[in-house]
């Protein structure tokens, strides 16, 4: 085995020229140490995020107006509990812990997006976090089904399947509501009008303020820049807003035939930065909420250690 | 109060009859009977199950990486072991 | 054969569909809430499918009515006295103990009532049913062991455990009441007769308990009324949550 100091790492280079060749790193593998702590980081990250996002929709599965959507809606909501434990399981490939984890989420160590730090108030909220958050996280994470790290590309492809559903979920709910009272669509507008510069923070800081990005990009870790993404993510929900006859809130958003996309206004990057730091509308309530069932649960997950320890004793002693 | 997890468990998910337990993933859980329960409601939502296995994750043994080469490479030049080694004439038809 | 009132039905189906209603709508408010993150998923797959069953009996209700009220109409638009479910499925979620003491409950009930519903000479109960056995199956496997992990765990564990079962066992009696509507029914092969059910639910009860090192409560005190509209105080901020939407917007579509 090489010697740290005489040189760079042969392995490095092997590792490298793998990833180079679209080829997959494995848990096993050998891999450069901040690859790991970014992707645990990244991972980790994304695994919170989809925990914390059960917290605002979760809040309207007691008020759905209709069956239907109150099946759909546990549907989504369960489904994003289990996308958060594919990733947890992805992350623990690396050797982190998931307890770890969550104690650096609720410890405050840890990020999650920045979208679930918002309130739903209406139930409008529910289609448009359906049709813009969760297709911004599907162009994120289509991107991400080629991600070099084997786990966490497989979790993606198997997330981004599941979610095929949820956002036609939420795009039908908007297309009820823009085809029901004027008091329906007006709803709809008001929630838009809340949700689109949050969605839009959801690709991350601006290419030239994104400090990560460049190694992520070499590892291909991250695989398209946060530009790139928030671009596709407006060019795709231009016209589906104009199916719904919605306006979307950015008088600079316009077509440019030159580039052959469309051109919008600044992303008010300050709101973004405090929401980060823990000053957005619902950080305090949503992390207590993860602290409470965290903490008001202690009992029970130590009972089921202690009947297993009893149960395995208790076979022990049979068996003597 | 002493901060202990549930243990880690590999699971296994059997998608139809005729076809090999694929590894999908893992769960934690206190007990097997748990374990199973919630791979279950982990990875077979959608009906993508018919059969699964839970195991241990600490009881599963695995290869080194750096052992590749040994394990593996061996194998490579063994083309004997391949139907397309082997010349028949085209007149004995398919073989 | 006995001919089957429309009234008759339409109040089975109802209260059928009551039953796993309400209990759908107290599960989902552990959303986001469990002791682990495995277990919100748990309870979300259970209350997807008590509320699937809740949507067909309550679709086949408003069918037999003939009134034109779906399965939105009759979830959403009545009120209190207008629910047929039992007091046991309305009790609050307390603590994780306490929603499995009465899932646990429940579903030693529910599992031999299903099987035998899955016989009834009427063909949509009998199918509702039918699906329902499976689901059921599991769900008494999951909440029996629960009680008795958490009977046989540690301490706290136990003596919350008691404590749940003491908590939600006086709601068991009314599993078991028969009215006039459901005796009619019952001769007409549509209807469960509920009083044959009790051994079965016994034994699965002892068994646990047994098996939980819990203790089975006794109890005069044997709370009625939930069939006939006289619920608990807690039952009205359910519905008021539940049914907000449609209240506050009449007549819209969703």
């Amino acid at each position: 085995m090489k010697d740290a100091l005489s040189g760079p790492d042969p392995r490095e280079a092997a590792f490298q020229a793998t990833v180079d060749s679209e080829g997959k790193i494995e848990p096993k593998d050998w891999m450069p140490e901040a690859y790991r702590k970014t992707l645990i980081r990244q991972i980790s990250q994304h695994a919170h995020s989809e925990i914390i996002g059960m917290q605002p929709e979760g809040n309207w599965i007691g008020r759905a107006p209709t069956l239907r959507r109150k099946v759909a809606l546990v549907a989504k909501v369960q489904d994003e509990a289990g996308h958060g434990l594919y990733l947890y399981s992805a992350a623990e490939t690396l050797g982190a812990s998931r307890d770890d984890m969550v104690d650096a989420l609720i410890d405050g160590r840890a990020k999650y997006s920045t979208i679930f730090n918002y309130p739903t108030l209406t139930w409008a909220d529910i289609g448009t976090i359906g049709w813009l958050v969760d297709g911004a996280a599907i162009i994120n994470q289509v991107a991400l089904c080629r991600t070099s790290y084997g786990p966490y590309a497989r979790a993606m492809v198997r997330i981004c399947k599941e979610e095929s559903f949820h956002q036609r979920q939420g795009y039908e709910i908007l297309v009820d509501l823009c085809q029901g009272t004027a008091e329906q669509k007006r709803m709809a507008q008001e929630s838009l009008n809340r949700w689109w510069w949050p969605a839009l923070m959801m690709f991350g800081p601006s290419d030239d303020n994104s400090p990560n990005s460049a190694q992520s990009m070499a590892w291909k870790i991250k695989r398209l820049s946060n530009d790139e993404l928030r671009q596709r993510f407006v060019d795709q929900s231009v016209p589906q807003a104009e199916y719904l006859g919605l306006t979307i809130p950015d008088p600079d958003l316009k077509w440019n035939a030159e580039r052959g996309h469309y051109d919008f206004g600044e992303v008010p990057w300050d709101e973004f930065m405090e929401v980060l730091k823990g000053n957005g509308p619902c950080n305090r309530q949503r992390m207590e909420a993860r602290r409470k069932a965290r903490d008001d649960g202690a009992w029970v997950r130590e009972a089921a250690l202690a009947h297993a320890a009893k149960r395995a004793a208790r076979a022990e002693k049979s068996a003597a | 109060m002493t901060k202990q997890q549930w243990p880690l468990w590999e699971v296994f998910v059997r998608s139809k009859a005729g076809l090999s337990h694929k590894h999908a993933g893992s769960v934690h859980a206190a007990d097997a009977k748990m374990a199973l329960e919630n791979a279950r409601d982990l990875y077979t939502r959608r009906g993508e199950g018919t059969s699964l296995w839970v195991v241990p994750a600490d009881a599963i043994v695995a290869s080194a990486p750096e052992d590749k080469g040994a394990l593996f490479d061996p194998a490579d030049d063994k083309v004997y072991r391949h139907p397309t080694f082997y010349k028949i004439p085209d007149d004995v038809g398919h073989m | 054969m006995t001919t089957v009132s429309n009234d008759d039905l339409f109040a089975y189906a109802l209260r059928l569909g009551d039953d796993s209603l309400i209990l759908g709508q107290r599960l989902g408010e552990w959303c986001a809430k469990s002791p682990e993150m495995e277990l919100d998923i748990a309870l979300m797959n259970t209350a997807l499918d008590v509320l699937g069953r809740a949507r067909g009996f309550l679709t086949y209700a408003g069918q037999v009515e003939g009134n034109g009220r779906d399965e939105d109409a009759l979830a959403f638009l009545r009120d209190v006295e207008a629910f047929g479910n039992v007091l046991l499925v309305e009790q609050p979620n307390g603590n994780f103990a306490d929603t499995i003491a009465r899932q646990f409950l429940f579903d030693a009930f529910d599992l031999p009532f299903m099987e035998a519903l899955a016989a009834s000479a009427d063909e949509t109960l009998s199918a509702i049913a039918a699906k329902a056995v499976k689901e059921t199956a599991y769900h008494l496997r999951f909440s029996r062991e629960w009680t008795i992990r958490l009977g046989d765990g540690t301490e706290e564990s136990h003596a919350r455990m008691q404590a749940a079962v003491n908590e939600m066992w006086p709601y068991v009696h009314e599993l078991f009441e028969m009215d006039a509507v459901e005796e009619r029914l019952c001769a007409a092969g549509v209807a469960v007769d509920r009083a044959a059910l009790r051994d079965r639910f016994e034994r699965t009860v002892a068994d646990t308990l047994a098996e939980a090192t819990l203790t089975r409560p006794e109890t005069s005190w044997r709370p009625v009324g939930g069939r006939h509209g006289r619920h608990t105080e807690q039952f009205g901020h359910l519905l008021a949550e539940m049914q907000w939407m449609q209240r506050a917007y009449p007549g819209c579509t969703w």
